[in-house]
């Protein structure tokens, strides 16, 4: 069993944890994820870390309900238990792994939408922390659902945009990244991570702005150790598992239509009603970056 | 006295009642049954049965026992060379070791010494009867990676010696394929495989889950800063094998290996659970092996009309023989000598059909096995809405790549000596699926035995 510390609501559906996984807080880096099983009937679910703590041995994920599972794990407080908690799964972001030197010398743009703010701020974290500053855009639908201000504002040139213009610049990331390079910035890199239609439309922009772009996938999984498959995706004309290829990958190389294909494969006509009403977008969701769901 | 060339006929649950339940098939002898069975073995002085077995039971000694009723000494026999008889006994292929070699099947049926070695597990489980701990502990630590059946045996066995065990396992059950892979209805989860991993744990094993070694803790910090005297990695088998064939990323295609894992880890097929499942109507099974059996018979537990696709003929089916018999009395469909060509979508990307193109067999090819060859233009479509793939898996490279000094072959498996379990790496040793590549039950628990032996008489002379 695995003790919540703290549990905090960040913005209308968006829910924060810290955990207390020595084991986990110990091994893992920006770019990983976890997964969760809330108690005996759970499903196993795949999570981003948001933060960790290796002294204090906790591990912080940041996460949106969407189904049966992880309503129970928002209905949690400090001091419960969940069942299981395993990781760090996937590759570290190759900004962490990479050359140092030659990820020095680069200029770098996050675009963090919805949910996926919370994989973006570890990274950029870590880039500040080792002298790198970044510029790091985050997109919400509107101001309410904006998450994470205060902590990316310390840690990179924190540009914030709304759909409804209710906070910062009034339209979409990837509007706000075209503006920034129009103003003469130049970017060598940029990791896109929210709900798959809004990094979808972040690496068509990217591709005609012509900077290379990583993006985080969050497919189905089941063990996410690499025994179900069920996380495959097409990169290029390659096969590969999410869980132990990625979860980063080049992401003018993604199929996205077909990733957002598979990643509804489970959803009910119910269930996504139920989605459409609470995120209108993926499980990544709620940016509002994008238009909404497809 | 019945015919003693013919055995003690098995007890079964009706194949039109068991098609609609997870209840187990086959309910095992009774105590009369056990005994009118075993009284058909020879006793043979140099017993072919032990040799086929690769966990070296000594099998004329504990049906002596059982011939007898001692049925606590049976058990005692058996727990000197498996930690797992209660698994071994419904899950070995006992066709093709033990059973294979015994001499009653020269002239008849041979001794039925897998419902026998069942009888005794269950008779000892159900009177409270556990392996007995060692006295002495001789304060050596052993890692083993994996709780299948590999890890479970070669930890059973340190245990024995006095070894101080932990077991690390990635997922949240211990079990491994046990608890994943192989379906409630052939291996029922609580009333064999756990208390048959409740036997290791009496034995003094610790097992933790939820820990991946290679993510969570790598192997070389199990050695370097966490005092493990040795190592032994049973982490089992890896990524499932897809075709490459058109429409394979279809909703509704999935690998037997995600589809057994939601119904028997996850518990999919109970309501209780909230883990999703595609109950499709229509489901074709790609491959002929015991695991594409157990995925198109869970398939049709949970209402689906199910097909088996297998490219060659019934006669080189990997499944064994009593898998196949138990799949076609409970109404799969064998499309034999067919070979999938193309998946396709309906309009919301959803399977619809796999067009498939019937084979022949023409010369024998580098396994002895006739290879299959398409017969051109005998294309036809089955509509379907489920596609499972069971076509075996390649290694997980989660320890492989971030071990060092561990060789790997061309196959990316583990190398490992078969006599030990060593592996280039020195105090870390290997077997099961990791190493071999998908095999059975029986021969991973062989190696975990072996290399259960290796890591003693390394620890012994350091």
């Amino acid at each position: 069993m695995f003790k919540i510390l703290e549990a905090e609501q960040l913005s209308a559906n968006v829910y924060k944890q810290v955990i207390l996984a020595p084991r986990v807080a110990k091994s893992c880096e920006p770019g990983q994820f976890i997964i969760v099983r809330v108690d005996e009937t759970g499903e196993r679910i795949p999570l981003t870390i948001c933060d960790y703590d290796r002294e204090a041995g906790t591990v912080t994920i940041v996460f949106q309900p969407i189904g049966v599972s992880t309503y129970k794990l928002v209905a949690l407080k400090a001091g419960d238990e969940i069942a299981d908690f395993v990781g760090p799964l996937g590759h570290p972001s190759e900004l962490v792994t990479g050359d140092f030197e030659e990820v020095k010398k680069k200029k770098i743009v996050f675009i963090a939408g919805g949910v996926g703010t919370a994989p973006v701020y570890p990274q950029a974290k870590w880039l500040h922390e080792h002298g790198i500053e970044c510029d790091i855009i985050v997109g919400a639908r509107t101001k309410d659902l904006l998450i994470l201000e205060d902590e990316m504002s310390k840690v990179g040139n924190l540009h914030l945009c709304t759909d409804d213009g209710s906070y910062g610049f009034k339209g979409v990331g990837t509007a706000m990244l075209e503006k920034l390079v129009e103003e003469g910035k130049h970017f060598d890199l940029c990791v896109a991570i929210g709900p798959m239609i809004m990094m979808k439309f972040a690496c068509l922009t990217t591709k005609k702005l012509g900077i290379p772009t990583v993006v985080s996938m969050n497919p189905i999984m089941v063990d996410g150790t690499g025994m179900c498959g069920a996380c495959r995706i097409m990169v290029g004309d390659e096969v590969k598992f999410a869980c132990v290829d990625g979860p980063e990958f080049d992401g003018h190389k993604i199929d996205f239509d077909q990733a957002m294909k598979r990643a509804a494969m489970y959803k009910t006509e119910e269930g996504r009603r139920l989605l459409k009403y609470q995120e209108g977008a993926t499980h990544h969701g709620g940016c509002g970056n994008c238009g909404g769901d497809k | 006295m019945a015919d003693v060339l013919k055995r003690v006929p098995v007890r079964e649950q009706d194949p039109k009642v068991r098609a609609t339940n997870f209840e187990e098939v086959c309910y095992g002898y009774n105590k009369e049954e056990a005994v009118e069975e075993s009284q058909r073995c020879l006793g043979c002085k140099k017993p072919k049965c032990v040799e086929g077995c690769p966990v070296s039971i000594n099998i004329p000694a504990f049906i002596e026992a059982v011939k007898e009723e001692k049925f606590d000494e049976a058990f005692k026999v058996i727990s000197e060379s498996s930690s797992l008889p209660a698994v071994c006994g419904r899950v070995c292929p006992q066709e093709s070791q033990c059973e294979g070699k015994c001499i009653r099947g020269i002239k008849g049926d041979p001794v039925s010494i897998g419902k026998l070695e069942r009888f005794v597990a269950d008779w000892a489980r159900e009177n409270g009867i556990k392996p007995e701990a060692p006295a002495e502990k001789n304060g050596k630590k052993v890692a083993v990676i994996g709780s299948g059946p590999a890890g479970l045996t070669c930890a059973g066995d340190l245990a024995k010696l006095g070894y101080d065990v932990t077991i690390f396992e990635a997922l949240h059950k211990a079990g491994g394929v046990l608890v994943y892979g192989i379906p409630e209805f052939r291996l029922p989860k609580d009333r064999v495989v756990g208390p048959e991993v409740e036997n290791v744990k009496s034995l003094g094993v610790k097992i933790e889950t939820d820990v991946i070694i290679g993510k969570t803790v790598k192997l070389d910090e199990l050695l370097e800063d966490e005092g493990f005297d040795a190592v032994f990695i049973g982490s089992g088998a890896g990524l499932p094998k897809f075709m490459g064939i058109p429409g394979e990323q279809a909703n509704g295609v999935c690998s037997a290996n995600e589809f057994l894992t939601r119904n028997n880890l996850m518990k999919a097929f109970d309501e209780n659970y909230d883990t999703p499942i595609v109950r499709g109507k229509k489901v074709v099974v790609v491959g002929g092996g015991n695991v594409a059996m157990d995925a198109a018979r869970t398939a049709l537990r949970l209402g689906a009309e199910t097909h088996i696709v297998y490219r060659r003929s019934e006669e080189e089916l990997p499944a064994r023989v009593e898998e196949v018999h138990h799949a076609k009395e409970e109404g799969i469909i064998f499309d034999l000598l067919t070979n999938p060509v193309e998946i396709h979508e309906d309009e919301n990307g959803w399977v619809s059909g796999i067009t498939c193109i019937r084979m022949e067999l023409g010369e024998p090819d580098a396994s002895g096995r006739r290879r299959p060859v398409e017969i051109p233009g005998s294309e036809f479509r089955i509509d379907c809405d489920t596609v499972i793939m069971a076509l075996g898996t390649s290694p997980n490279p989660l320890i492989s790549s971030t071990t060092k000094g561990l060789e790997i072959n061309r196959r990316k498996c583990i190398v490992a000596s078969e006599d030990t379990g060593a592996t280039s790496k020195e105090g870390v040793y290997a077997g099961g699926d990791a190493v071999t590549g998908a095999a059975t039950v029986i021969l991973a628990m062989g190696a975990g035995k072996a290399a259960a032996k290796g890591i003693h008489e390394y620890l012994s002379q350091k």
